[in-house]
């Protein structure tokens, strides 16, 4: 029932990454493009996440984690640098 | 190789298995808001509300199923969870920030 789940599950999030992709193609402004992507990372998180419980490799737990944080990194910096402002606040 | 009785075992198989689904039916739901919704403001609640709850859902699964395999929630899935839970809301405010900068600019002037 596990396998099953997981395999239904992949299917769907790979689904929602196609859609966010669709977004990162014909949005209109940069903010929905930067929106986009950081949705895509989210689901790239949730894919390798689904497959470290399907191939049972524990070592993708690291790798999602650092997709977490690169993630959240690179949308800071492109919400920043699409409002304008220095990548660090000045002193 | 699993430290639980039978029937604890088939149980949490099946929430970890329906917690699987509904996190992949979430992050469907945000994505299909994110391409079909009107404007940015709109568009900005589908991913981060809908999509988080359902990586959230996937990583509650994780918790569960490392528990029922290893005998020990791992340490990792909790990191996560954390993190995506704490980083969603600050990346979605800067994300509307950016995107108010960007309209309230005055638009560039072409020679």
């Amino acid at each position: 029932m596990i396998e099953w789940a997981l395999t239904a599950s992949l299917v769907l999030f790979v689904l929602a990454a196609l859609l966010a992709g669709v977004r990162v193609v014909i949005g209109p402004s940069l903010a929905d493009r930067l929106l986009a992507l950081d949705a895509l990372t989210t689901h790239a998180l949730a894919l390798v996440l689904l497959l470290a419980l399907k191939l049972q490799m524990s070592v993708l737990f690291e790798v999602a984690l650092i997709i977490a944080l690169l993630g959240f990194v690179a949308t800071v910096a492109g919400a920043r640098l699409i409002g304008g402002q220095p990548l660090l606040p000045r002193r | 190789m699993s430290l639980l009785p039978t029937a604890l075992t088939s149980a949490l198989e099946a929430i970890v298995a329906l917690l699987l689904l509904a996190g992949g039916v979430f992050a469907l739901i945000g994505s299909i808001g994110l391409v079909r919704l009107a404007d940015f403001p709109m568009r900005l609640h589908a991913p981060t509300k809908a999509s988080t709850l359902g990586v959230g859902s996937l990583l509650i699964a994780t918790l569960l199923l490392s528990w029922q395999r290893d005998g020990s929630p791992g340490l990792h899935a909790l990191l996560i969870t954390f993190f995506v839970f704490l980083s969603a809301p600050v990346s979605s405010h800067l994300l509307m920030q950016a995107w108010l900068a960007q309209r309230n600019a005055p638009p560039e002037q072409h020679p």
